[in-house]
């Protein structure tokens, strides 16, 4: 439903109350960034020498590169290992054998109940007491770790629901023609399913990337960790945390307009028989249709 | 498996699962109020305000909610001096910890919970939002009479989702010092780094026990006040 149902066209008086509100809701802003940067003024937060030293190479060189350098590498080495695992907890959950089924949805509902934090400390700890790895790569790891049992659980519920959206007569008919099970499922079910399921990976990539700051707790080098470490060397703290912030709305930001523009062009394609899986983390716009909505969604997708 | 019974006694992790359940419930209400709010205001006729809720999402739901909670403790308090406590009080530091760990686990969430409205709000009939026009009624009223009762009872699957998450991410709050769940195993998993398995074992059926519920009583709740169309 478009949000122009709920009101009608404006007439002259409706239009006139409209721009009343707008301005006042304007100025109210306004008033609001005034306090603000008021306030920032006031304890000196809006200095030169608090925001220059983002315009110098070497902060970019030696702290916000590196970060975001550390981010994305968190965030793409555990996003291709979830989605390995989540494919095969995912087809594992569609067995027709009983004793593959449960395991893996027990494993799948359990990893998606527990916070990611918690699995990262756990790991962290343990790789560090039966020392698996060297000491400068623990926090890596662990971070990867948390990362990929929480969101290979995750891509495993989007393939299910992945294969679920597809029509009954896919399944019907690769049976019909003399297709195994197996056969049905790799060559029938899932190419659609993973067609389908494209613009919702996408979209789980913003939450991987968002979930690598978890690993400023366990002191991974990531961009959150090093906006603390400029704000010690310059100390410039809150100037260095605004920037990073705005870094990652920015790169999330591209990631899910991408998201959005796979979700159209599987849509435009029509190369599954199921229509695509709406991405949770993005914003569809008006566009948006109640069967978007009917979309089972994955628990916990924040 | 003494380990247990450390975890009662001499940790209080009952304690620190109250201290979870409790910094989520009221993340969770102050999350709610925000959120409809946005989503009132992402609905609304004037342009203004559409283009201030959609900023709002857009903005929350790109950030980390390590950054938002690490920024509203080192940010807000350390460098602007912004206390939400009675700095007198004998227990100032830690509700101070905890005030603002709930504002900046309301202010995320509530992104998410504006846009659970919009698609509650999206499974309302367009006939509904028309009769209640064609019988007079002004944006707001059709809003709160006809449009939202609706909408929130179609968001519910959503909401329960965002809950689930809630619950899960006040963990973060450990960050800046709440001594939630998460905070406790850490100190039990350093004391006792022979029997992590164990201790992780506790702490995660802990959060299974507080999330599978929640799960089938929102699950179940959709289903039972969904609108019968």
């Amino acid at each position: 439903m478009s949000s122009s149902v709920l009101f009608d066209a404006p007439g002259p008086r409706a239009r006139r109350r409209y721009a009343v509100i707008g301005v006042a809701s304007i100025v109210g802003l306004l008033l609001v960034l005034w306090f603000v940067i008021d306030k920032l003024n006031e304890k000196g937060q809006l200095t030169a020498a608090k925001w220059e030293p983002f315009l110098t190479g070497e902060i970019w060189t030696e702290y916000l590169i590196p970060g975001l350098v550390g981010t994305l590498t968190a965030a793409a080495i555990a996003m291709v290992l979830a989605l390995t695992l989540g494919g095969l907890l995912g087809v594992g959950r569609l067995s027709s054998a009983a004793w593959i089924r449960w395991p893996c949805s027990i494993v799948v509902e359990f990893f998606r109940a527990v916070p990611v934090l918690l699995m990262m400390l756990f790991t962290y700890a343990l790789f560090a007491f039966y020392e698996t790895f060297p000491p400068d790569r623990l926090a890596l790891a662990a971070v990867i770790t948390g990362l990929t049992l929480y969101n290979g659980s995750v891509v495993a519920e989007l393939v299910r629901s992945g294969v679920h959206s597809l029509p009954k007569g896919q399944n019907e008919a690769a049976l019909a023609v003399g297709l195994t099970t197996g056969k049905t499922m790799r060559l029938v079910l899932l190419p659609q399913a993973v067609t389908a399921m494209l613009p919702a990976i996408v979209g789980q990539l913003v939450v991987v990337l968002k979930d690598t700051a978890l690993g400023y707790i366990i002191t991974y080098e990531e961009l959150l960790r090093k906006a603390e470490q400029i704000g010690n060397y310059k100390s410039n703290l809150l100037p260095a945390l605004i920037v990073v912030g705005a870094i990652f709305v920015l790169v999330n930001w591209m990631l899910g307009s991408l998201a959005v523009r796979v979700e159209q062009r599987t849509r435009r394609r029509g190369r599954s028989a199921g229509g695509p899986i709406a991405p949770d983390q993005v914003d569809q716009g008006t566009a948006a249709n109640a069967a978007a909505a009917a979309v089972p969604t994955t628990p916990g997708h924040v | 498996m003494d380990v247990i019974s450390e975890f009662f006694s001499e940790y209080d992790g009952l304690g620190a699962f109250r201290q979870t359940i409790y910094l989520t419930l009221v993340s969770a209400l102050l999350a709610l109020v925000i959120g409809t709010v946005v989503a009132v205001m992402r609905v609304s006729p004037i342009r203004v305000l559409q283009l201030i809720g959609t900023a709002y999402v857009n903005i929350v739901r790109n950030t980390p909610l390590t950054l938002v909670i690490v920024f509203c403790n080192l940010g807000l308090f350390l460098q602007l001096g912004i206390s939400l406590a009675d700095q007198n009080s004998p227990t100032s530091i830690d509700d101070n910890n905890f005030r603002l760990a709930v504002l900046g686990l309301s202010v995320y969430h509530a992104a998410f919970v504006a846009e659970a409205i919009r698609s509650g709000v999206n499974t309302v009939p367009l006939g509904q939002a028309e009769a209640a026009r064609a019988i007079g009624l002004p944006f707001l009223k059709t809003l709160r009479y006809v449009v939202l009762p609706q909408a929130f009872r179609g968001a519910i699957a959503p909401l329960g989702n965002v809950l689930i998450a809630l619950t899960k991410n006040s963990t973060v709050a450990s960050v800046i010092g709440v001594t939630e769940a998460s905070a406790v195993m850490k100190v039990m998993m350093e004391n006792r780094p022979d029997v992590i398995f164990v201790v992780f074992g506790i702490f995660a059926v802990g959060f299974v026990i507080l999330t599978l519920p929640v799960g089938i009583l929102f699950t179940s709740l959709s289903k039972r006040l969904a609108v019968k169309r």
